[in-house]
């Protein structure tokens, strides 16, 4: 997938850019559809903001799961560990004497950051230097993680810290977005401040994967692992680095959780790695790796947080609902790559034998 | 040559069967108790056998089956099933729902509700093996879709949250039969693997799943038609899966369609894992898996034996299961073997100067 070239815009586009267009138009179509049946809320611009708001975790391990695909791999801890960084956050905050309010949250959001960082060394370690197969070491994290976060504490945690209750209800308040009340107030448009670092964080991994070095030997590791040893790639540091990436960010998305709805709990983000599993495949990255987009990742998960809205505010609000809606629109996408993939394959066969003269058999 | 033949086969079964050696030994050090067997009445006036042993043969039936379906599919299909869970709770609802329509609970009633409980699962598990043979869609991704709604469907065919089904016939299924000591799932598990055993013996369906998994293109290029065989693949699984699903409800008595068979599909993948199979494809052995999934079983019956908290036992199983896998991983192996060759020669080299000098 060389679509990094600078003649890319003469160039029709790659798959994993038509796929991330289709997901971003799907998006596009849901929301407007929405806005025309249902109304209401997704007439404000509040919405969009309370999808980011509610969803910045998810956004953050997309990413992570992106990372990983793209190189060949797959981690399904990242649910784990934050459900671990939420619970030790909130531990942490509750217990921490030592220095001021901004020291506690600093030393607290390093710590949600070294718990990342030691899963993601550990995994990387057994995947890329021990040849492992990432699945089964990253279920083994899986259940260290909610083993680990059950022997902390069964019951859940709320976080009684002030000054990180202060900071988690922090928002940055957009005026001109904001839409008057009923009863004459201007309530502006809110953001917090885990849907920033959610957006940053996809911008940076976007840049990360383009621009980089590392991101290109991603993409070159997870096409053809045996070309990118032979072009000189340090492949095993390479897998090393994407997962470390992967469970630095889940850490990160660990503290944002956290920031979001300040309590820990042992069933925390349960199941949430599908779910990111899901957004990473809906934007067009594919398992087989070497081919995928953090950009399309986050549509991804827009997509799936306003399927889960569209069908709260519908009658059919029940969860078996969702999870089935869930399940149709992976399947609809997943089919539709297929699909797509498939004929152009097809095509550029066809091309390829017109300009070589001699038209295929098959 | 026929002898370095077998040891290589055996080779992939010396780390399941080392890793249940040093289960068993830890046992044997930490309580003798452990391991005694014993005869009891049961609460319906059953002689049964009782005893840790047997429990842990007796509730590894379900993940046993199981982990001999996601073998074939791992092998045929390269990639793992991870829907199992979620069809096994639609097969128990399928097999409530039937029994429920049909009033009476009946031997005849509770065949024919088991091959409908087949039928479903087959139709749900050859829509993934069309998406994973026919669209080319990894089998992850293809289950994840009813990964995701499975156990709603579950819950839709029924409409209640746990339909109770209370019937002699549905205990001794899931239970014990009236005058025979041992559990049923146990003859569950003996049955299905002896039919899969058979099948794979004295066909060559073993070689075609092995060939598909290992080079699709070629396996087509010699006259094997791979999609049928990754088809057959899933239908197997589904039956594997019906016969879990049912014991699954009948050991209970009642359905809950959210804890039936509850993460199920990562112990079985584990299973296939620890029984040395390659989560690639090709290659595998079913009685690998099988051992792999008592030896799961085995370790979390041990921990529950020494008092570790129901909630925190997924925690040292990690533990366990990593250290499994460092020791069965491609580096450790081949550096261990280099060691031992390296100690070797150096022993033949001194007892070479010894005989010189």
């Amino acid at each position: 997938m060389s679509g990094n070239n600078k003649n890319v815009h003469r160039e029709p586009l790659t798959d994993a850019q038509l796929l991330m267009v289709i997901s971003i138009g799907i998006f596009a179509a849901m929301y407007l559809g929405a806005m025309v049946t249902l109304g209401g809320g997704f007439l404000k611009a509040q919405q969009i903001f309370d999808l980011l708001n509610d969803n910045a975790a998810l956004i953050i391990i997309s990413c992570a799961l992106t990372v990983v695909m793209i190189g060949g791999g797959i981690n399904i801890s990242v649910g784990g560990v934050i459900g671990l960084t939420v619970m030790s956050c909130a531990l942490f905050l509750n217990n921490c004497t030592i220095g001021s309010d901004f020291v506690t949250i600093l030393l607290t959001f390093l710590l949600a950051l070294g718990i990342g960082l030691a899963f993601g060394l550990l995994q990387g370690f057994l995947v890329s230097y021990l040849e492992i197969q990432p699945f089964i070491v990253t279920l083994a994290g899986m259940f260290l993680a909610r083993g680990l976060t059950t022997i902390l504490s069964v019951n859940p945690v709320k976080v009684t810290h002030a000054g990180f209750l202060a900071l988690s209800k922090t928002k940055l308040k957009i005026s001109w977005l904001g839409y008057v009340a009923q009863n004459g107030n201007l309530i502006p448009a809110k953001i917090e401040i885990g849907a920033i670092v959610a957006v940053a964080v996809v911008l940076i991994m976007w840049m990360v994967l383009r621009y980089l070095k590392l991101g290109r030997n991603i993409y070159a590791l997870g096409g053809n692992r045996q070309s990118a040893l032979m072009l000189g790639i340090n492949v095993k540091k390479t897998c090393f680095s994407s997962y470390v990436i992967s469970g630095v960010l889940s850490g990160l998305a660990g503290f944002v959780f956290l920031m979001h709805k300040p309590a820990g709990n042992a069933s925390v983000a349960m199941r949430s790695e599908m779910d990111a599993i899901a957004a990473s495949i809906i934007g067009g990255t594919l398992l087989t790796g070497g081919v995928g987009n953090v950009i399309g990742s986050f549509f991804g998960a827009m997509i799936l947080a306003t399927i889960q809205k569209i069908i709260a505010l519908s009658p059919l609000n029940a969860s078996w609902w969702q999870e089935m809606a869930n399940g149709a629109m992976l399947g609809f996408f997943i089919m539709l790559q297929s699909v797509v993939l498939s004929a152009r394959a097809k095509r550029r066969g066809k091309l390829e034998a017109n300009q070589q003269g001699h038209p295929k058999k098959e | 040559m026929l002898k370095k033949k077998k040891i290589a086969d055996f080779g992939q079964l010396l780390i399941p069967l080392v890793a249940l050696a040093i289960l068993i030994i830890f046992n044997l050090f930490r309580d003798l108790s452990f391991f005694s067997i014993g005869m009891k009445v049961n609460n319906s006036g059953n002689i049964v056998l009782t005893g840790n042993l047997i429990s842990i043969i007796d509730s590894a039936s379900e993940l046993a089956i199981i982990a001999m379906g996601m073998t074939l599919v791992t092998a045929a299909c390269g990639g793992q099933d991870i829907s199992v869970g979620a069809v096994g709770a639609i097969s128990g609802a399928v097999f409530v729902k039937v029994l429920q329509g049909m009033g009476n609970i009946t031997v005849g009633t509770v065949i024919l509700a088991f091959l409908l409980c087949c039928l479903a699962t087959i139709c749900f598990k050859l829509f993934n093996g069309t998406l994973v043979a026919v669209f080319k869609i990894q089998p992850m991704i293809a289950t994840l879709i009813l990964y995701s709604c499975g156990r709603s469907i579950a819950y839709w065919i029924n409409g209640d949250a746990t339909p109770q089904l209370n019937s002699p016939v549905i205990s001794s299924l899931g239970m014990t039969i009236p005058g025979v000591p041992v559990p049923t799932p146990i003859f569950a598990v003996l049955f299905v693997g002896l039919l899969l055993f058979l099948a794979f013996k004295f066909t060559s369906l073993s070689l075609y799943t092995q060939s598909v998994g290992i080079n699709k293109g070629a396996a087509r290029l010699n006259g094997i038609n791979p999609t049928l065989i990754q088809l057959l693949s899933f239908v197997l699984l589904g039956v594997c899966v019906a016969v879990a699903g049912v014991i699954g409800v009948c050991r209970l008595g009642q359905l809950n369609h959210k804890t039936l068979l509850v993460d199920i599909e990562m112990d079985a993948i584990l299973a296939v894992a620890i029984g040395g199979n390659n989560l690639g494809g090709g290659k595998f052995k079913l009685s690998g898996s099988i051992l792999g999934a008592y030896i799961i079983q085995m370790l979390t019956t041990t921990l529950y034996a020494m008092k570790v908290a129901p909630v925190n036992i997924k925690a040292y199983k990690a533990i366990v299961i990593i250290i499994i896998v460092v020791a069965g991983s491609p580096v450790v192996k081949s550096k261990v073997t280099a060691l031992v060759n390296k100690i070797r020669t150096k022993r033949r080299a001194s007892t070479i100067q010894k005989g010189v000098s």
